[in-house]
């Protein structure tokens, strides 16, 4: 389980994070929504070990993560899969998915993690020799949900996985989750698609301004008039 | 003609030497985003440990090469240690500026010391088999820098081996490619950065074995060879250790066709045109990604 306290965070002078409270359960999906420049792809970064937050905890299955290098906390079985990919463009599939396992609890089970990776996208297996940077955005992605599955994470954090990408391939990434998910790897999603992210999410966190503004279970959150309003857009509150 | 052909096969080998003195500031630059100006100097003193090793040791040339790389590499893990490995710790683009100061000073205190321990003279390494020279069609191509050639693409080979087959050297390039990316990844990248400068300077190391024996070491050739490397690493781009290589053959076989077209003192001018074309046509080189 994930718990985080009164996080808070900046870019020098610029407070990004004013006291961010969440928890993320074992096996739980769970949605943070917000508009842009809230604060959210800070939040991951933060827990992810990228950033250091300014004050607050950030506890995972009670160890306090804090004094932590991020290549520590992918070792802990946390995972994060980047906003924009972040793929090393340059090598192929097979190599992106073998850097993805490269920490030593990891690389134990990498052959275990590459049958499960190519389970789930089985396109990758026919292009594992293939240069990433020549992927579409979708494929890209897929490596990218790949190489985070190939750190074999127990919460599996996404910045955005739907940016750039045809909504084809946008439901077989979300039908991904689904089924990642049903192996016991907790979800943790930062969504600008909202009605897909609270379709698949068990709760959600909306977070405003570097503070949480609103939470509940994600069926509720769709009935929410403030959430409608604000991230759904005006047809859906006519609808 | 002939005067032509010579002048490009001896241009050629000197080149390979280019390439192999810009592999290690290429992959140190590359993946660090430091610019160590000190590159040279650490030819240099491979070229001095070289020279003392097969003097005192009474050993082969070439065989000195066993001793002199983990001996540099061991060197490139005290510099970093005490040096290099705080200014990795700045922001990426205050990095540049912070290594150049450390580098130059890094260059003045090493040539500084190497005028103190060893005096200005020049030295080369002497060997038995030295002076044989191969006859092919009315060419002379002495046995030395055949050897030297052959050398340095070997080392460039494994290098290249070493960096796509190796599991930290598929590390060092995802760290090259994207440091936070190769974070996320579980790759300690400290460690990732340590293990580039430490290999960049053990090729520098052995650079300076081969210059010693091919050509000569003196205290004063680490400015030379940087801005050599430095060129090279512009002409071929990032990313591409065997890229890196024909560059400093390009490098050397345009030195040979300049010195032959206008006159010796040309030989330095054509590497700075080269530099200065590349930046505004190319700028990432030749074979850069």
């Amino acid at each position: 389980m994930l718990e985080v306290r009164d996080l808070e965070a900046s870019y020098g002078d610029l407070r990004a994070l004013g006291g961010v409270t969440l928890t993320v359960g074992a096996g739980e999906i769970v949605a943070l929504l917000g508009p842009n420049g809230a604060g959210k792809s800070t939040l991951l970064k933060s827990i992810a070990g990228l950033l250091r937050p300014r004050a607050g905890s950030i506890r995972w299955e009670g160890d306090n993560l804090g004094a932590l290098g991020a290549h520590q906390i992918v070792e802990r079985g946390l995972a994060l899969v980047p906003e924009g990919r972040r793929l090393f463009g340059s090598m192929t599939v097979a190599e992106n998915l073998e850097l993805g396992a490269f920490a030593p609890r990891a690389r134990a089970l990498q052959a275990q993690s590459l049958d499960r990776v190519y389970a789930l996208f089985p396109v990758l297996r026919d292009r594992r020799g293939q240069v990433v940077r020549s992927l579409s955005g979708g494929q890209q992605q897929m490596v990218a949900v790949g190489r985070a599955l190939m750190s074999a994470p127990r919460l599996l954090m996404l910045d955005e996985p739907s940016l750039g990408i045809a909504p084809r391939l946008v439901s077989a990434i979300f039908a991904s989750l689904v089924e990642i998910n049903r192996a016991g790897v907790g979800v943790f999603l930062v969504e600008q698609n909202v009605h897909a992210a609270l379709s698949l999410a068990h709760r959600a966190y909306v977070l405003e301004g570097g503070r949480i503004v609103g939470e509940g279970a994600a069926a509720a959150l769709l009935e929410d008039p403030h959430v409608r309003q604000a991230y759904l857009g005006p047809l859906a509150v006519r609808a | 003609m002939r005067i032509l052909a010579q002048q490009l096969i001896l241009g050629l080998m000197l080149g390979g030497l280019y390439g192999l003195a810009a592999a290690g500031l290429s992959l140190v630059f590359g993946v660090l985003k430091v610019l160590n100006v000190a590159h040279g100097e650490l030819i240099m003193l491979g070229g001095y440990a070289a020279f003392f090793v097969v003097a005192l040791l009474g050993l082969d040339p070439f065989a000195s090469l066993l001793l002199v790389l983990p001996l540099s590499l061991l060197l490139g893990v005290v510099l970093y240690a005490v040096l290099f490995g705080f200014v990795v710790r700045a922001h990426e683009e205050t990095r540049i500026k912070n290594s150049l100061l450390i580098g130059f000073g890094l260059a003045l205190a090493l040539h500084a010391l190497a005028v103190r321990l060893w005096t200005a003279d020049e030295r080369s390494i002497i060997t038995p088999y030295g002076g044989s020279v191969l006859r092919v069609g009315g060419l002379s191509i002495p046995l030395m820098r055949v050897l030297i050639l052959a050398l340095a693409f070997a080392l460039i080979g494994a290098l290249h081996l070493l960096l796509t087959r190796w599991r930290w050297g598929k590390a060092i390039r995802a760290t090259a490619e994207d440091w936070e990316a190769a974070l996320l990844s579980g790759i300690d990248v400290r460690r990732a950065y340590l293990l580039a400068f430490a290999l960049g300077t053990a090729l520098a190391g052995a650079a300076g074995t081969l210059v010693a024996i091919g050509y000569s070491v003196s205290p004063s050739i680490g400015l030379e060879w940087t801005l050599k490397a430095l060129i090279v690493v512009v002409l071929a781009g990032l990313g591409s250790m065997i890229g890196t290589f024909v560059g400093g053959l390009v490098l050397g076989a345009a030195e040979a066709l300049s010195a032959y077209a206008f006159g010796g003192p040309y030989r330095e001018v054509v590497g700075l045109a080269i530099f200065v074309v590349v930046l505004v046509a190319r700028p990432r080189g030749l074979f850069g990604r």
